[in-house]
């Protein structure tokens, strides 16, 4: 299945310059599965999202359709048919 | 003719600054701007300049990126320098300290984190192993966070294979045998913030510094107590007196000269600025016996704290003394502390300095 995502702009410079992408995955597909295609081509990106434990950064969130992934089932939600996931930076910072 | 080069973390970037004579300085456009550079390391034992920058994002992470000319260019490893093996089910918060080991090891470098953590490089910084005896360490739940949160921020390596840490909090570790052991060494360091006499570890040490003659004798700078031990860290006896505070964060030893160490005092724990309002350093050429105020070429008014890292030495000679404080400013001395000249102003608050003469 073909899941559109986008990419914050912030991290364009380790995502090939992409604010949005189109992967093509096996169904279903999850987000830990989704965020696992970006990093084989995108390591660093992955590294700005994810810890090395593999959770997601605090201040980072994954929507999935309108729903944000940890009001769900974290990495484990799945993306259903032609639903955008966006991965955008949170409110943070001083 | 020599250049310097500072490098000034603060908490919205980095900035680079150059002198031909430590007093007039060309300041670089921000590096990593909007993130956070608690560390730096300047490396030159091999002839050429390596910069280490630990760069942190809020939302974003930690990461160390390098490079070899000047910051024209950063790399950074893709996997990452600093990642907490699986096993341990923890992840970088920080990256506070990153200490290139002395001129006989060229590629080691030592880096402290957050959590409370120790790690070797071997290539110069570019990958970093876990020192497990310390991770491992039975002492390692007991170990508590300070307000700027559970790191090892002072990575001082020795002669031979001894390497002290301080901690925030659980105080000064020693290993003798390249990292595999770790004992506390904090007899004699006070722990005003706890019940009862001073404990075997959980002080908050916050910094330490080995003399240029006397690889055996340490100084530190305390959460309340300047102390002195010349015995490896075995003992430490107070150096606090002819001093205007014993708080503070600094602890800076000359490089090349014993006995020669400077502090900038703070009010107290409960008043974390200048005594009087007046930043000042103080030197001690006597290894603490006594005491001598410097503030030449300092504001005249200043509120802002200097924090652990954000004051350093260079190897010049006379050696070079700097310093940026909280509210952005930064100052050098060309002449060890006799007089302070103004490198750059109202940038964010200043993490860390670091400079070296270029080879």
């Amino acid at each position: 299945m073909i899941v559109p995502v986008r990419l914050p702009r912030m991290l364009a410079d380790v995502s090939g310059g992409r604010t949005s992408v189109s992967l093509d995955l096996p169904a279903p597909v999850t987000v830990g599965a989704l965020l696992d295609a970006l990093a084989a081509e995108h390591p660093v990106f992955d590294r700005r999202v994810r810890d090395e434990t593999g959770a997601l950064r605090r201040f980072v969130n994954v929507y999935v359709g309108g729903d944000e992934v940890r009001r769900l089932s974290g990495l484990a939600t799945e993306v259903p048919v032609g639903v955008e996931v966006m991965v955008v930076q949170s409110v943070a910072g001083g | 003719m020599t250049t310097t080069l500072l490098a000034i973390g603060t908490r919205k970037g980095l900035w680079l600054a150059t002198s031909e004579d430590r007093r007039r300085w060309s300041l670089s456009a921000p590096h990593f701007l909007m993130t956070e550079v608690p560390s730096v390391g300047i490396d030159v034992r091999s002839g050429r300049t390596r910069l280490m920058v630990g760069v942190r994002s809020e939302h974003f992470g930690p990461t160390v990126v390098h490079s070899d000319d000047l910051g024209a260019t950063w790399d950074e490893p893709a996997g990452g320098a600093i990642r907490f093996p699986a096993d341990t089910g923890a992840a970088v918060e920080r990256v506070w300290q990153l200490q290139p080991d002395s001129a006989d090891r060229p590629g080691v470098v030592w880096a402290g984190c957050e959590p409370i953590s120790v790690w070797r490089s071997e290539d110069c910084g570019a990958s970093f192993s876990l020192v497990r005896g310390l991770w491992d360490h039975p002492h390692r739940t007991e170990w508590g966070a300070g307000y700027g949160g559970a790191a090892a921020h002072s990575v001082v390596p020795g002669p031979d294979a001894t390497v002290h840490v301080a901690m925030s909090t659980g105080g000064v570790y020693r290993t003798t045998d390249g990292g595999g052991s770790w004992r506390p060494r904090n007899a004699g360091i006070g722990a005003y913030f706890m019940p009862g006499p001073a404990p075997e570890f959980g002080q908050c040490v916050h910094k330490i510094a080995r003399d240029a003659a006397d690889p055996r004798r340490l100084y530190a700078q305390n959460h309340h107590g300047v102390y002195r031990s010349d015995d490896d860290g075995d003992t430490w006896t107070s150096i606090a007196d002819g001093l205007p505070s014993d708080f503070g964060f600094v602890m800076l030893a000359h490089p090349s000269r014993g006995g020669t160490i400077w502090v900038v005092p703070l009010v107290a724990d409960g008043e974390r600025v200048p005594p009087g309002g007046r930043l000042a350093v103080h030197r001690s050429d006597d290894a603490g016996e006594t005491w001598r105020e410097l503030r030449t070429g300092l504001p005249d008014v200043e509120f802002n704290a200097v924090l652990r890292d954000a004051a350093c030495v260079d190897a010049g000679d006379p050696v070079g003394v700097y310093l940026g404080t909280r509210g952005g400013d930064v100052y050098a001395s060309a002449d060890e502390g006799e007089s302070f000249t103004h490198v750059a102003g109202h940038l964010p608050d200043v993490l860390c300095v670091r400079a070296a003469v270029l080879p």
